[in-house]
């Protein structure tokens, strides 16, 4: 019985692992080779199947009048708009959601728990529903196809994620232990930074995470608000596309879209294990 | 110059944390505030300590009125029931974390976090990590850093309550040297618990609280040789004292069939109905007493509480040593009528073993 589950899990895991990095596999290869390779019969393996060549990457850095399509800056754009509202949202959201889990709030039949509830209302809308409205209010400010209206619109579909993941996460972060640290003498800001923020790293770098990943995978609202000045890295991968499907451009840059995702990853996986609130409360 | 406070009511939803609650608390001496799960004891002490605004009364402290004192100027130091400590910190930092607060110099931290962890015997855990402790150790140091304040009002919330039997019995040991020789005369030590063994050991003035109210306020021997009613009487003994309904008839007391000669003490009592009360443990296995049938036998320790049901009346008998017995089972039992205790109908005690009133 136990080889039996043993093997089976075994099993599973490497047909899982196959299932996910089989992807990641076919796009390496894929993005070395040139238009003979991907189209006249199947090949895998370079050097033995086909000839590999850099062609595919060349393109996302040249410029497009020596016949490349530029994804440098569109990189840049999409990791200086993702950053800066995820960063925004997570000490915005952290505050609203810490007021929220520890103070009461009444405003006619408005409680605590419905306004929880109407920041994580703005994701429940599909996306399309606040298209319209956002257009019409970037470019009544005049930020329509600006990274600054982009930070502004991403920190709006951001902060949702980021109150909820906090509210939930403070919630369980025993009060008493704000209740000790006034009673040791701090009042209630320095209770919140000195006592309260440290011990919720975890949650910080869950909502964190979350952002990032929203911020960086948002395809719609980046190709609704801009349009020449300002482009972001999804918009652009899909303006790759032509007549000719250029699969060894898209393979690469597909790959290095999600780069940054892997690298967070990897880094955050270990602080996600590494710390928990196991002393606070038996 | 006296911690007092004056008619505290809070009443957050329709029933009462507190209610008309009143004391005048001496420097330097033990306040044990005794009552069940919910009888308002945490309400009262997040009160004192300022993490809770009552909804009227004051309380005055030094002659200042302490309600317009935020928490962190307050000097109160309290110990929760859960292990409170700060888990991002290490013991030295978790102790030190209140007196970097109060912005002391270094050479003072060191020398009170170092006399602290001498007093809760924690030397040489310094750099642990809060996690890495038992749940006992926890709850030492939470006690150290309150110690290591030094502050004039120091609240103890049931603090042991959340720790296994053995280690209860050496840290209420322990607590009682540390409240009598590592404090200084100033403080005020409020201790809250449901244990009354607790109260008759750490022997202060006891304040016993139900649903918000004071019943009784006094020494620990007195709450427990004359509780004024039957309330404070089930509260203030744990399992709490058998109340019998039974009727008294010249020189008899009778319930269920059974006669008991009346004690000396109880001579002056009129012929009628009362609550008869008798704690478990002076009722007494005995082949010449009443037969009883048992309910349930549970092993508690080195004792045995028998639970004996004979007609309506149930009764609760504690045998000082460890004996099987089967449910059903019938048992003869003997009542020590020296220590009946009488109550009225209505509750107020009338007359005690330890005191005889007239009522």
């Amino acid at each position: 019985m136990e080889k039996l589950y043993k093997f089976l899990k075994y099993t599973f895991i490497i047909l899982w692992t196959v299932f996910i990095v089989a992807p990641f596999l076919w796009a390496i290869s894929t993005s070395f080779k040139d238009f003979q390779s991907v189209n006249s019969k199947v090949t895998y393996i370079p050097w033995l199947d086909f000839e590999p060549t850099l062609e595919g990457w060349r393109v996302l850095v040249k410029s497009p009048a020596r016949g490349g399509v530029d994804i440098v800056e569109p990189y840049f754009n999409s990791l200086f708009v993702t950053c800066t509202a995820s960063l925004i949202s997570i000490v915005l959201g952290t505050l609203a959601a810490y007021a929220l889990s520890r103070f009461t709030f009444k405003a006619g039949f408005v409680r605590n728990n419905d306004i929880t509830f109407f920041f994580i209302s703005q994701r429940i809308m599909p996306p399309i529903v606040l298209s319209i409205p956002f257009f019409i209010f970037l470019s009544t400010i005049g930020l329509l196809d600006s990274l600054i209206g982009l930070v502004v619109v991403y920190i709006v579909l951001l902060m949702p994620i980021a109150v909820w993941i906090m509210v939930d996460f403070f919630n369980r972060v025993p009060k008493e232990l704000d209740e000790t640290a006034l009673i040791d003498g701090c009042n209630p800001y320095q209770a919140f930074y000195k006592v309260v923020l440290p011990n919720s790293i975890p949650g910080l770098i869950v909502a964190g995470m979350f952002c990032i990943i929203f911020g960086w995978i948002d395809f719609f609202f980046a190709f609704i608000l801009t349009f020449t000045e300002v482009q972001l890295l999804p918009v652009k991968v899909v303006a790759l596309n032509s007549s000719i499907t250029p699969w060894w451009s898209l393979s690469a840059s597909a790959l290095i879209s999600v780069a940054p995702l892997i690298i967070v990853a990897f880094v955050v996986e270990r602080y996600l294990s590494k710390g928990n609130l196991s002393g606070a409360l038996k | 110059m006296n911690l007092v406070a004056k008619n505290l009511t809070y009443k957050p939803d329709d029933q009462y944390h507190l209610n008309d609650v009143s004391f005048n608390f001496e420097k330097g001496r033990l306040y044990t505030i005794l009552g069940r799960t919910l009888s308002g004891k945490t309400t009262l002490l997040k009160t004192i300590a300022g993490l809770l605004n009552p909804d009227s009364g004051n309380i005055n402290f030094e002659d200042k009125n302490f309600s317009k004192v935020p928490v962190w100027e307050r000097n109160v130091a309290m110990v929760y029931q859960q292990f409170i400590n700060y888990p991002h910190l290490s013991v030295y930092e978790n102790i030190s974390f209140p007196l970097k607060q109060r912005k002391l110099n270094e050479e003072d931290i060191k020398k009170n976090v170092d006399d602290a962890l001498k007093t809760v015997g924690l030397v040489g855990f310094e750099n642990r990590k809060i996690q890495e402790l038992s749940g006992g150790q926890q709850q030492r140091v939470a006690l150290a850093r309150s110690l290591a304040k030094k502050a004039k009002i120091l609240l103890l919330d049931e603090p042991l309550v959340n720790l296994d039997y053995k280690l209860r019995e050496q840290l209420r040991e322990e607590f009682k040297t540390i409240f009598n020789e590592g404090l200084a005369n100033e403080t005020i030590l409020i201790y809250s618990t449901t244990d009354p063994q607790e109260v008759m050991e750490l022997n202060g003035e006891v304040i016993v609280l139900d649903e918000g109210k004071v019943l009784q306020t006094g020494p620990a021997k007195d709450i427990f040789e004359n509780p004024i009613n039957l309330k404070v009487a089930e509260i203030s003994n744990d399992p709490p004292m058998n109340i019998i309904n039974g009727l008294k008839i010249d020189g008899k007391i009778t319930f269920e069939n059974i006669n008991i000669k009346l004690p000396k003490h109880l001579s002056q009592l009129d012929n009628k109905n009362y609550n008869f009360g008798i704690r478990s443990s002076e009722i007494k296995l005995d082949d010449s007493g009443e037969e009883f049938e048992i309910e349930l036998a549970e092993i508690s320790g080195s004792e045995t509480l028998l639970h004996l049901k004979r007609g309506s009346t149930k009764v609760i008998a504690l045998i000082e040593e460890v004996m099987n017995f089967k449910i059903h089972e019938k048992v003869k039992v003997e009542f020590n009528s020296d220590k009946f205790y009488v109550f009225a109908e209505d509750g107020k005690l009338i007359s005690s073993p330890y005191r005889i009133k007239n009522g």
